[in-house]
């Protein structure tokens, strides 16, 4: 099989380290060769972060180039568009919708772009848009959006529900493993 | 067994199976995982030394007296080990003695880009490179058993990509080599001129040896593809050459890149057409193949900053690249910033508002340069901050004692911030220094050191008091703020930066994202009593934005920290 191609961006804090663990455990439990490149030290303090996963019979490159990625997995929208020239011709957008303003436009020296999900779909992307912070409330705490994020990546992926489950239980202390179950479900049904 | 395992974990690993028994480091990107993994392993004593030299010294002192040591350290910490590398190379090991380092082209975490290799090449000692996890592993057992075959220590580098990438690797068990006999061998290991003297010839006929080892080593491998084009390559640089061209062109790939073969190239070199060197950072390997009087091409197409991908070799080889879609919309740059409710933020605050001459340090607060604050003048290097400072009032005088600070992280005081101030001490400068104490080395995750009471494993440990330190030094002005109490913090600046003494003033307040840190309730802006006059804007807490005119808090940022509603003149926070 052909490497397939996986970023997960968002802002540094966010919990794109858990979401890239579990794809990892997912993906090498299907018997693929994986490597996951992350990111750590300054950007992880409220930077631009990425995450590339990578899987296939053979992975050479850790990294995602320009026009590569089959789907990017957004944790936030800018950073969606920021990281759209790593998206394939055909590839698909997965994004929450919160915002988080960066620095220059807290300080008024930019501004945030507006309506970026028809921006990007104009573009020619396709993009599955939905507010991930509500359902991660909704599942008990705010910081499982990440889990939201892969139960509706979950939607595009030809794997059983089982093996979602299985990698969410070995990648998740027990004491959260019931929040994200449900984070998951509320992700894969929004 | 298959395992995913991140690069610097995979180095612990085959640090456990080599039977490695003590690892001192100082924590640094990219190489800080290798202990924090290693840890783990109950048969490895491990610990965070105050700095990569002392680090080294401290395995050296393992390896001398019988065990297997390592020590990590990212690319600048070698720079501050480099003196015992140096010597480490003419003395040899007892048992095997490693040192991993970590480069990071990219500089997604550093002060600057050097490239190791000139390291392994000054100091005269090998240097191994892995490409992946399962090299990372591979390597780390290998490492040790060269440093013991031909009596040396052994550098095995790491970089960015490989530190930070899991891939697939298989483990084994642990090897227990036992305990090497000490003797007592003055010639070898006391490096006076007389003793050195004879040592360099060995370290020279060291380096012939290595160099035929290189010849024929599996770590240096070729891998025919044609005879078109031949690329010299190695690290992550050869997965991005195998990414683009798969099996279509012929690759020679380094394991070991000091120090490096002759035979084995030219060979290569003959059964090619085009000869390419592939590598990041500096032209190491070219220039060796220059000097062989090989045509061979490199950083005439390829830059020498910055990371490599298979986009950019694909490219500058000739290759069509698809380079995706965008927006027109232009996309505002997310630079890292201070987390909510960081201490630091307060007293860089009132720097700002002071308009102080910040001579600055290298941590989570090198953060106070980025605007809205910018309170800071210069960044260099660890426990460069005092030094400088001292400098900088020496040639100004009595004009910037008024105005200049020092600021440094309580992780780098420990590290060589101390020198720095025995220097003010000494030789009596005027000079302000400010201790951001976070109760913990911040930037690289949260490791232990010397000022907080708790060691590598969490366990309660020898504890540092700063102050008792600084009076001990001579340093009779003392303070201790809290940087949330911004009025505090401003009248203690003004106090200290006026008084006709050198003097320290400890901002102490543990990092916000310490676990053990309670929060307060994020706070809540009234939109009808706020006036829009951002004055809560100065500070640059991610947490505040305006919204609508009126100043809004994320309450899923703030950590209720109450330095914004010290700034807000018509109490619209709550």
């Amino acid at each position: 099989m052909e490497t397939k191609n996986i970023m997960i961006v968002g802002v540094g804090g966010q919990g794109s380290l858990l979401a890239s663990k579990l794809l990892g455990h997912l993906l090498m439990e299907q018997g693929y060769d994986v490597k996951v490149s992350e990111v750590h030290g300054m950007s992880q303090r409220g930077g631009s972060v990425v995450t590339y996963v990578r899987y296939g019979d053979k992975v050479n490159s850790p990294v995602i180039d320009k026009g590569e990625a089959d789907y990017i997995v957004s944790f936030e929208l800018l950073e969606a568009a920021r990281w759209l020239s790593y998206l394939k011709p055909d590839g698909q957008i997965v994004t929450s919708t919160q915002q988080i303003d960066p620095m220059p436009v807290i300080t008024g020296a930019a501004s945030y772009p507006e309506n970026l999900v028809e921006k990007m779909r104009s573009a020619g992307a396709k993009v599955d848009a939905l507010d991930c912070l509500k359902l991660a409330e909704e599942a008990g705490s705010s910081k499982a959006v990440n889990i939201v994020l892969m139960g509706r990546l979950s939607h595009y992926f030809d794997l059983p529900d089982e093996a979602w489950q299985k990698s969410l239980e070995a990648m998740v202390p027990p004491k959260f493993l019931e929040l994200n179950k449900k984070a998951f479900e509320l992700g894969k049904k929004a | 067994m298959k395992q995913l395992m991140l690069g610097n974990a995979a180095v612990a690993r085959g640090l456990y199976e080599a039977g490695c028994c003590v690892i001192s480091s100082y924590p640094g990107t990219p190489s800080t995982e290798i202990t924090e993994e290693a840890v783990k392993y109950p048969e490895i004593y491990c610990e965070w030394a105050p700095n990569e030299k002392v680090a080294m010294e401290a395995a050296f002192g393992a390896c001398l007296a019988g065990k297997r040591a390592f020590c990590a350290m990212k690319h600048v910490g070698l720079n501050v080990a480099a003196d015992p590398l140096y010597t480490m190379a003419y003395t040899g090991v007892n048992a095997g003695m490693v040192i991993g380092v970590a480069d990071d082209p990219g500089m997604h975490s550093s002060q600057n880009e050097q490239d190791s290799r000139h390291h392994a090449i000054a100091a005269k000692v090998p240097m191994l490179e892995p490409s992946d996890s399962a090299e990372a592993l591979e390597f780390a057992k290998l490492a040790y058993e060269l440093s013991e075959q031909f009596d040396t220590p052994v550098l095995l580098k790491m970089c960015t990509r490989v530190a930070h990438s899991q891939s697939l690797v298989e483990t084994s068990d642990r090897v227990e080599p036992g305990m090497k006999p000490y003797e007592k061998n003055i010639a070898k290991y006391v490096m006076m001129p007389g003793n050195a003297i004879r040592r360099h010839p060995f370290v020279e006929e060291r380096t012939r040896k290595l160099q035929e080892w290189a010849e024929t080593a599996p770590v240096n491998r070729v891998e025919m593809g044609g005879n078109k084009i031949g690329i010299i390559t190695s690290s992550t640089s050869y997965q991005y050459v195998k990414e683009v061209f798969g099996n279509d062109v012929s690759v020679l790939k380094l394991g070991m890149t000091n120090p490096l073969p002759v035979k084995l190239i030219k060979d290569f070199a003959c059964k090619v057409e085009k000869l390419v060197v592939i590598e990041e950072l500096d032209p190491i390997i070219e220039n060796h193949c220059k000097a062989l009087g090989l045509a061979v091409s490199g950083k005439e197409f390829l830059p020498m900053e910055g990371e490599f991908s298979q986009n950019l070799i694909a490219k500058k080889m000739g290759e069509e690249v698809y380079e995706g879609r965008t927006i027109d919309d232009p996309i505002p740059p997310r630079p890292p910033v201070m987390c909510a409710g960081c201490p630091h933020r307060g007293l860089f605050y009132i720097l700002s508002k002071n308009k102080c001459t910040v001579l600055g340090d290298i941590g989570c607060y090198t953060l106070g340069a980025v605007a809205p604050l910018a309170a800071m003048d210069m960044t260099l290097c660890m426990g460069g901050s005092i030094s400088a400072v001292h400098g900088f009032n020496k040639a100004r005088g009595a004009e910037s004692e008024g105005k200049t600070v020092a600021v440094i992280g309580d992780s780098t005081f420990m590290h060589s911030g101390m020198t720095g101030l025995a220097n003010i001490a000494y030789n009596q400068s005027n000079s302000t220094v400010i201790i951001l104490d976070n109760s913990i080395t911040g930037m690289t995750g949260h490791q232990q050191n010397p000022t907080t009471g708790y060691n590598i494993k969490g366990d309660p440990a020898g504890k540092i008091d700063l102050e008792a330190l600084c009076k001990a030094m001579g340093f009779t002005r003392v303070r201790v703020v809290d940087p949330y109490d911004l009025k505090a913090c401003d009248t203690v600046l003004k106090e200290e930066l006026a008084a006709n003494q050198p003097s320290v003033i400890i901002s102490r307040r543990p990092c916000a994202l310490l676990k053990y840190v309670k929060h307060e309730a994020p706070l809540t802006v009234d939109p009808v009593k706020c006036v829009g006059c951002r004055s809560c804007m100065k500070i640059g807490c991610p947490a505040i934005s305006i919204k609508g005119g009126k100043a809004h808090v994320d309450n899923t940022l703030c950590v209720g920290c109450g330095v914004c509603e010290q700034l807000c003149g018509v109490k619209a926070f709550s």
